[in-house]
């Protein structure tokens, strides 16, 4: 375990090949960031009730991903675990440009994305969402020092100290973008401080969903071994941390019943929801937190399709979770009179619909894909992957 | 560096003494104040609210405004305050109620076990601790000294934050853009819009739109200065039992509902 | 790959972008772009000489506006309002053309410097074109007169 050493990803025509492709992507969700920005949101499914949809959805998905990932590099300098020393390189660029694409989506969706000074020069320390941009920002300042302590041997000494640091800031960032729907009081679906946990817990299990497609796909593509017996380790956990989201985000939905004025949004979304009950059980508990668990749960043996197929119904279940958090939150009616029947022009009442358009989805994808385009833009240029990293883990061990 | 003005040679040779500035300034604001108190006439209710002298310094930090919305004579079916709000503001519907600017509408009210109907506007309540202002990002949701919540149309970048945190969906977002506005009613693609109390109109010592049209067909809104005990509509307020809606929340709405 | 072959490539793309560059400065030196012919105001006297008002009215608007706004200061003169009704300029159709019109007084002078105006994308760019039903001027509190003053002189200075 002395020496690793690190090499860039090599390429190769499959790699080129994903690269274009993930550029076309980011081309198309330029383009729909442009059509969006001239015609107005008016183009979207968004409106006056749904106000975030299906860009969000993506961008807080990236965003809670992004915090996720670099846990892998934080179990190596925080908890001491060095057999995931070599992954922390992938880790923390990981972390970085799924947070850029997240951003990006967020930004290119505002109404104004030209005042992008303002927002940067205005702050209201009241609003949770001028906190984020100064924890997003720092972050990705923080995981860079973060890189260059692990990268250069000079300042190596300073890596658990920075480790921590990251690790700490994470926490506080995930805790941040729950809070962003933990501080709405108003709104039934939403104002608890359960929250908070649930999007750590969420930002564990599909951050390691995440690092664990991409250390096969570079498998796969570059033969960088990631190591049986490591890979064992990472389902394992993978296990736990869908575990812990279903089980935050079981305290959540029991304290809302208990809650007189929540228990009808809680009835409304177990129950009668339409979609938004079926994405509940069926894509989120079942396919993407039961399925897994089950198919995860106390195996020894490795089977890689077992492993692709588990993280990938994780993050579909949490794709769906975090859809039905943004978008069925808003689109139950707000309760101004309770005990009363409304009516009014403006759908008092009424559960908002909400069908997502073409562009914002395009902008959803191009944000992931200017992620995965940035990380092979990285893996190509710096050293991040650990060469035979397969049979140095086997001598550490 | 070059100067391109027709009218003056130099870019310094012609700049004038700042009493000559102040001098032309004069006469045209002079003017201006002349063509002011002429047309002040029509309108409806001037002064008696207690405003005028007092904004040339600004909001007034020792007001606030509010309303008294009196439930029992909001006629069911009358859209007069809202007509109103339209024709001062410049905003119109598009027959798409989701995306539509709903800066006031009414409500109808049914008690499922009486049978009961009631109506009653929904408009931006002017909280004492706007949640949509603690939540912008950029302060461009504020709440003005006297009380009257805003948005700095300046600042707002389109986040709609705003409208997630508003309990009382008084907040609309320009999904299209717009020609045309009212020179007293900035409003623009991209960012977010709601009731400004006519902050224009109470700034000159009227009432606003909504009140003074209601006045002509129930006159069930009131509106008047809620920080003044003197009052007429504080004196209603402490004569009768008011609501405010979802005051459970606490933040002190400065709209209330009577007769609810 | 050797790192030689990128630097180069790199050497090759910043060359370029700093060629094209400059092929545009020179280009627009080539041909001269008129002067913008200003148009006439209707009112009477502004409220600053017109080099004041040239190189100040973007400082004056964006105080004016932030006292109006925000601290309900209605400062008249400073107001975007007041500008726009003096320098309306007509259609030739008994109206006022606006700000998509390239004869706009604003734009005349901006799409000669090529800077962007963000004002209209909220404010209107002429003046109120139905008769209203209730007109009430603002009145003209003294106080915010010698603000403005005062402030016009500050930016005169």
């Amino acid at each position: 375990m002395a020496n690793i050493v690190y090499t860039e990803c090599r390429g190769g025509q499959r790699f080129w090949m994903l690269f274009v492709g993930l550029l076309v992507l980011v081309a198309i969700g330029g383009l729909s960031a442009l059509y969006m920005e001239h015609n107005g949101h008016i183009v979207t499914g968004m409106s006056n009730e749904i106000v975030w949809g299906m860009p969000h959805v993506f961008a807080v998905f990236l965003i809670v991903i992004a915090s996720g990932v670099l846990n892998i590099a934080s179990l190596g300098s925080v908890f001491g675990e060095m057999h995931y020393k070599p992954k922390a390189r992938l880790s923390g660029v990981l972390a970085i440009t799924f947070l850029v694409g997240g951003l990006a989506i967020l930004v290119l969706d505002l109404g104004r994305p030209d005042r992008l000074t303002v927002a940067m020069t205005n702050y209201n320390f009241r609003s949770i969402f001028a906190w984020n941009v100064i924890l997003y920002s720092g972050f990705i300042g923080v995981v860079l020092a973060y890189l260059v302590v692990q990268m250069t041997r000079r300042w190596a000494k300073f890596t658990p100290h920075v480790g921590l640091a990251a690790f700490l800031w994470r926490l506080t960032l995930t805790t941040g973008t729950g809070s962003i729907f933990g501080f709405l009081m108003a709104r039934s679906p939403y104002g608890s401080a359960v929250l908070a946990p649930l999007f750590i817990a969420m930002s564990l299990a599909y951050g390691l969903a995440v690092f664990i497609l991409i250390r096969l796909a570079l498998e796969s593509s570059a033969s960088q071994g990631l190591g049986d017996e490591l890979l064992q380790r990472l389902m394992r956990l993978l296990v736990i941390f869908v575990g812990s989201v279903l089980y935050f985000s079981g305290v959540f939905h029991f304290t809302s019943i208990y809650t007189a004025w929540r228990v009808d949004w809680e009835a409304y979304l177990l129950l009668d929801g339409g979609l938004y009950t079926l994405l509940f059980w069926g894509l989120y508990v079942i396919l993407g937190t039961l399925v897994p668990m089950v198919m995860l749960y106390g195996r020894s043996g490795i089977s890689r399709t077992r492993e692709i197929v588990s993280s990938v119904l994780v993050l579909v279940g949490g794709f769906a979770h975090i859809y039905i958090i943004i978008v069925g939150g808003q689109a139950y009616p707000l309760q101004l009179f309770p005990g009363y029947e409304v009516a009014s022009s403006f759908n008092d009442g009424i559960v908002a619909r909400y069908v997502p358009t073409l562009p914002e989805i395009g902008l959803g994808l191009g944000g992931t894909a200017l992620a995965l385009v940035l990380a092979m833009m990285a893996m190509r240029l710096f050293r991040l992957l650990p060469k035979g990293e397969g049979e140095s883990y086997a001598d550490a061990a | 560096m070059t100067d391109r003005s027709q009218s003056c040679g130099g870019s310094c040779g012609c700049k004038p003494e700042a009493e000559t500035v102040d001098e032309s300034r004069r006469g045209f604001l002079a003017g201006a104040a002349m063509a002011g108190a002429s047309v002040i006439a029509p309108g409806v209710t001037l002064f008696a609210y207690g405003a005028g002298e007092a904004q040339a310094a600004g909001a007034d930090p020792k007001k606030r405004w509010g309303m008294l919305i009196d439930v029992s004579k909001c006629v069911d079916g009358c859209t007069g305050c809202v007509t109103a709000c339209q024709t001062e503001n410049g905003w119109k519907t598009t027959g798409r109620p989701a995306t539509d600017p709903q800066w006031i509408r009414k409500v109808t009210l049914r008690d499922p076990k009486t049978g009961a109907t009631k109506s009653a506007p929904i408009m931006c309540q002017h909280c004492a601790e706007p949640p949509c202002a603690d939540v912008c990002p950029t302060g461009a949701s504020f709440k003005r000294a006297d009380g009257i919540v805003l948005v700095d149309r300046h600042r707002c970048i389109g986040c709609r934050y705003c409208m997630m945190a508003c309990p009382y969906k008084a907040r609309s977002f320009v999904h299209e853009a717009l020609e045309d506005q009212k020179p007293h009613a900035p409003r623009g693609m991209g960012t977010v819009e709601g009731c400004t109390l006519c902050v224009h109109r109470v700034d000159k010592g009227v009432a606003p739109a909504c009140v003074e049209a209601c006045a002509k067909s129930g006159g069930a809104i009131m509106f008047g200065d809620i920080a003044d005990p003197n009052s007429e509509i504080s004196k209603v307020i402490a004569t009768y039992a008011t609501m405010q809606i979802r005051g459970d929340l606490g933040v002190d709405p400065g709209v209330r509902y009577r007769n609810l | 790959m050797s790192e030689r072959s990128s630097l180069e490539r790199l050497i090759l793309v910043v060359s370029v972008l700093v060629m094209t560059v400059l092929a545009g400065i020179i280009g627009a030196h080539a041909g001269e772009v008129p002067l913008p012919s200003v148009p006439k105001a209707t009112g009477g006297s502004c409220v600053a000489p017109p080099d004041v008002m040239r190189r100040n009215h973007m400082s004056m608007l964006k105080h004016g506006r932030d006292l109006s706004v925000r601290q309900g200061e209605r400062v008249e003169g400073g107001r975007l309002t007041g500008c726009i009704d003096c320098h309306a300029v007509s259609d030739g159709k008994g109206g006022q053309v606006t700000v998509s019109s390239p004869q706009h007084f604003c734009r005349t002078c901006h799409d000669y410097a090529a800077v962007k105006i963000d004002c209209f994308e909220c404010h209107a760019s002429r003046p109120e074109q139905a008769p209203k039903a209730t007109d009430a001027s603002p009145d003209t509190p003294s106080s915010a007169l010698a603000a403005l003053a005062d402030y016009a002189k500050e930016v005169a200075r």
